[in-house]
């Protein structure tokens, strides 16, 4: 069985790889006659799009094909922007370093899975770039990992260029039960240990001791290198730390702090701490309540990535409402929608529609949600989020407004790359089927027991 | 999946498909302090529906569903509750409450037939508020009706969407219980109730691995395939000797009845309400997704003379003409799940409710969703009309189909005389995300449009 499971595995992936190559690197295409939704410069009627060395090379009516170029169709399409995710856990082989409450040292990059199917599927929703965040079992978690989904390419190749680098903390219910005592699952399973800290009190001391211990280390390498400097000989180098390594780079601005939370409590506890050691917070995750501190997460220069509409599935969502991204964003807070799900990445542009309803945004404001305001809260926001010319070519084709529930993505293209199509799709799925049924065929994956040979080692 | 927690926010990941791991570590405890604290905030959020009356809605574009569009023209609604009167060229009634639907649509309200509306209020960490499943593996005396809390929040948020009625489920064992029909509008269970007793819950014990579902045995049973089959068998004799058992006695009650000099049989609530279910008066839910499972429970169901309703039909489609030969209708519950196998199809849930369509089997679509996130109902429509489910077919999927397959297609559905006039007034296609709700009728009343979330709204959006 787990042969037959890895073959088919290797048969789904050389498939996909197979179809890949639908425009190469260098070579250029022409999307005629579409409406192009820039969501940074409105909305552009019968327009044409030239990709060319996987950017955005010109934008206009009647642009002329490159010799060679790929030219496409778009009569009656709409494009926008590739959508980003700002909340993901795809590709992770591992999410949760729960067993101490600062997990610093820990790192995404080393645990991610190219291959993971889902990174097909939400291609063929339009989403190309997402924030692969480590869990929130801790208060202060691992590394991010900002990724481009070059489906069929090795992990490396997928890290965004130049994307600065972020960490996860987390607040609230899903730091503190672990040691509530009673959790741990079904049927009596063994109760997890208990970890400090079990109250908001205790993640409020967490940070401040981390902050603390930072700056400490922070001191110590630059009291050395001032020794250095000044020509001291015979000096011993502070003793390097894992841990607090990159919570230094947060204090110099160079480490994004995503955090997890849902109470606006804790999240302006988390604001007032970091603003006490000169830190300015990247993004409030989840952040349901949002709403209620709008103006305090504006003055602190945060961004915010909620839920479009998810509520009540626990009691610290329980005040979430669906309109605390319009109320955000009307008090000057750069927010985002996440899905942080590989389910739910495959249909954001449902819940940027539904922003348009719940507070009344424009639509370009609710495509902003998904597109823009992401890039701009990964620090990418010079190469993706817009259609605009010398962006990277990371855009999708939709058969309608992606606004409408009706619409589905096309084809995705990153880096002027075609990594998903719908009619290639398609069509490559009479070629798997018949290569799924000669892989049940083989003698290696015939159940045991109805006439398989034993294969020796 | 279990269906008492939030779809997007299952605990449970497996390694291959993490689905929400922010919540990746294990059942949520139901702190006293706490759920006090969440229990307190319910039952303050729902608005009460206006009086029954004579209203008449005009100037309305009407997607009667069931029969051809109206451009422009009127719904009557009678001071039973009923809808009395529709057409381009209907006459207002004297003294009728008037509302001038200029520019807007009427659409019969919505409908989800596969919910637990109601009875979880929060899924995780607050026990304290989860009704949905009974102690034990046969329940059929279990009745959601009585779980069902008039109050909840969810009630709200989810008929402002549109959704003005639902069958709410229990789930959990073999037999859960039983499924109310309710509208979603009233102070009492009593005046939601439509149909306080309208289906069994049966979840067939599954072979080998589990499935999702409401039940999940084989996956709690973590010995081999062979102690889960043997365990599957035990459990199904189990299942068939209830049965038998209800069967017989609902016959030895009526020859009681009929024959005073017979001695008198003992009465037992268990076996009384499942006579019903056994005699074909009332429809069985079966959850099942595997196709194994589906054939097994429609199997069964001809077996022991049951009226079957697939609930959940993950891979119906590629047993349609079994499903379309047998007459079993399906409610999907899946649209929006991840494909289950590595190498399905990207849209293969998408794409399942077209396929049923297209093969003649009788469905519906339901968000499969507990209760807070029900409200989206639409939008699972939306997406399978985007993956070959024709538009038209799209709106009877969550309006007339899921009335018809429970048994209420006279009562709800469409915009036709004599339907419970429960009403929906957009400014744009029901199913669109963007549209908006601006009157709501319910049983007759109409119903204020503030929920839970327009409070904390209007409370938090203007706080300097």
């Amino acid at each position: 069985m787990k042969t037959a499971r890895l073959t088919l595995m290797l048969a789904t992936a050389s498939t996909l790889a197979a179809q890949q190559p639908v425009s190469s690197g260098g070579g250029a295409t022409l999307i005629k006659n579409a409406t192009v939704m820039t969501v940074t410069k409105g909305t552009l009627q019968n327009t044409d799009i030239l990709l060319q060395n996987g950017k955005i090379a010109q934008i206009g009516k009647n642009l002329t094909a490159p010799a060679g170029a790929r030219s496409i169709d778009a009569t009656g399409k709409y494009i926008i922007p590739g959508i980003i995710d700002p909340h993901s856990h795809m590709m992770a082989d591992a999410i949760n370093e729960g067993s101490l409450s600062v997990t610093s040292m820990v790192r995404i990059q080393d645990v991610i899975n190219p291959t993971a199917i889902n990174v097909y599927r939400a291609l063929a929703g339009g989403v190309t770039a997402i924030n692969i965040l480590h869990g929130s079992a801790n208060t202060i978690g691992g590394q991010n990992a900002v990724v481009k989904l070059k489906y069929g390419r090795e992990a490396s190749a997928m890290m965004f260029p130049g994307a600065p680098p972020g960490i996860k903390f987390a607040l609230g219910e899903n730091v503190t039960r672990k040691n509530s005592g009673g959790g741990g699952g079904f049927g009596g399973a063994p109760q997890p240990p208990r970890r400090y800290p079990t109250s908001r009190m205790g993640q409020e001391e967490v940070i401040r001791d981390a902050f603390t211990r930072a700056q400490d280390y922070q001191r110590g390498w630059a009291d050395y290198k001032a020794r250095v400097a000044k020509g001291e000989k015979n000096l011993v180098a502070p003793r390097r730390d894992l841990e607090l390594e990159p919570l230094v780079e947060v204090l110099e601005g160079k480490r994004l702090i995503h955090a997890h939370g849902y109470r606006a409590d804790e999240h302006l506890m988390l604001l007032n701490v970091a603003a006490e050691f000169g830190v300015k917070i990247g993004t409030l995750q989840h952040v349901l309540e949002g709403y209620k501190i709008a103006s305090e997460i504006a003055k602190a220069g945060a961004g915010a990535s909620s839920f479009a509409d998810s509520w009540s599935y626990k009691i610290e969502a329980y005040d979430a409402i669906p309109y605390n991204n319009a109320i955000m964003m009307r008090h000057g807070v750069v927010q985002t929608i996440n899905s942080d799900s590989d389910e739910r990445v495959r249909r954001l542009n449902i819940d940027a529609a539904k922003l348009i309803k719940y507070g009344g945004m424009t639509e370009d404001e609710a495509l902003k949600t998904i597109t823009y305001n992401g890039a701009v809260q990964l620090g990418v926001d010079k190469r993706v989020g817009s259609i605009e010319v010398g962006k990277d070519a990371d855009i999708a084709i939709w058969s309608a407004n992606p606004l409408s529930v009706f619409a589905s993505c096309e084809t995705t293209f990153i880096d002027g790359e075609v990594f998903f199509d719908k009619q290639e799709d398609l069509k490559n799925r009479v070629r798997k089927d018949l290569q799924r049924a000669e892989l049940e065929r083989a003698e290696e994956n015939r159940v045991a027991g109805q006439g398989r040979r034993v294969i020796l080692p | 999946m279990t269906r008492a927690s939030s779809r997007v926010h299952v605990i449970l990941s497996g390694t291959k498909n993490p689905g929400n791991s922010c919540a990746a570590l294990g059942m949520a405890v139901g702190l006293v302090l706490t759920a006090s604290t969440a229990q307190a905030q319910l039952g303050s959020y729902n608005p009460m529906p206006g009086p029954r009356g004579t209203y008449a809605i005009t100037n309305a574009k009407i997607v009667t569903v069931s029969g051809a569009e109206i451009p422009r023209g009127t719904v009557v609604i009678g001071a039973d509750g009923k809808i009395t009167a529709v057409g381009a060229n209907v006459a207002v009634p004297s003294g009728a409450k008037v509302t001038d639907a200029t520019g807007l649509t009427v659409y019969p309200g919505m409908m989800d037939a596969g919910t637990s509306m109601g009875l979880s209020e929060i899924g995780q960490g607050a026990a304290a508020t989860v009704d949905v499943s009974e102690v034990g593996s046969f329940n059929p005396n279990a009745q959601a009706i009585y779980a069902l809390n008039p109050h909840s929040a969810h009630v709200g948020v989810t008929r402002v969407a549109g959704i003005t009625h639902v069958a709410s489920s229990p789930s959990g064992g073999i037999i859960s219980g039983q499924t109310a029909i309710v509208n979603l509008s009233g102070w009492t269970q009593p005046e939601m109730q439509v149909v306080p007793r309208a289906a069994l819950v049966i979840n067939l014990p599954r072979s080998g691995f589990a499935g999702r579902g409401f039940g999940g045995f084989a996956a709690q049973n973590q010995g081999s395939t062979q102690d889960a089959n043997r365990l599957r068998e035990r459990q199904m004799d189990s299942l068939r000797a209830i049965l038998r058992d209800a069967e017989a006695y609902g016959k030895a009650i009526d020859a009681a009845e009929k024959d005073k000099t017979l001695p008198r049989v003992q009465r037992d609530v268990v076996l009384a309400s499942l006579v019903p279910a056994v005699r074909g008066q009332m429809t069985v839910i079966f959850t099942a997704d595997r196709a194994s499972d589906i054939r097994a429970a429609v199997t069964f169901a001809k077996e022991m003379k049951l009226k079957p309703i697939i609930l959940g039909g993950g891979d119906a489609w590629q047993v349609a003409s079994f499903l379309k030969d047998n007459d079993v209708p399906v409610i999907v519950t899946g649209v929006m799940d991840l494909p289950r196998r590595e190498d399905d199809p990207y849209d293969v849930n998408y794409a399942s409710p077209g396929k049923l369509q297209k093969a003649g089997v009788r469905f519906a679509i339901t968000s499969g969703d507990a209760g807070s996130e029900t409200r989206n109902l639409p939008y699972v429509a939306g997406m399978a009309a985007a993956f070959g489910l024709p538009k038209d077919e799209a709106l009877k999927s969550v309006t007339l189909y899921p009335a018809q397959i429970m048994g209420v297609g006279d009562k709800f559905g469409s915009i036709e005389v004599g339907k419970i006039a429960n009403l929906v007034v957009t400014d744009g296609d029901l199913l669109e995300a963007r549209t908006n709700t601006k009157y709501l009728f319910i049983d007759g009343r109409p119903v204020p449009l503030d929920t839970k979330h327009t409070e904390l709204n209007n409370t938090f959006k203007d706080r300097p």
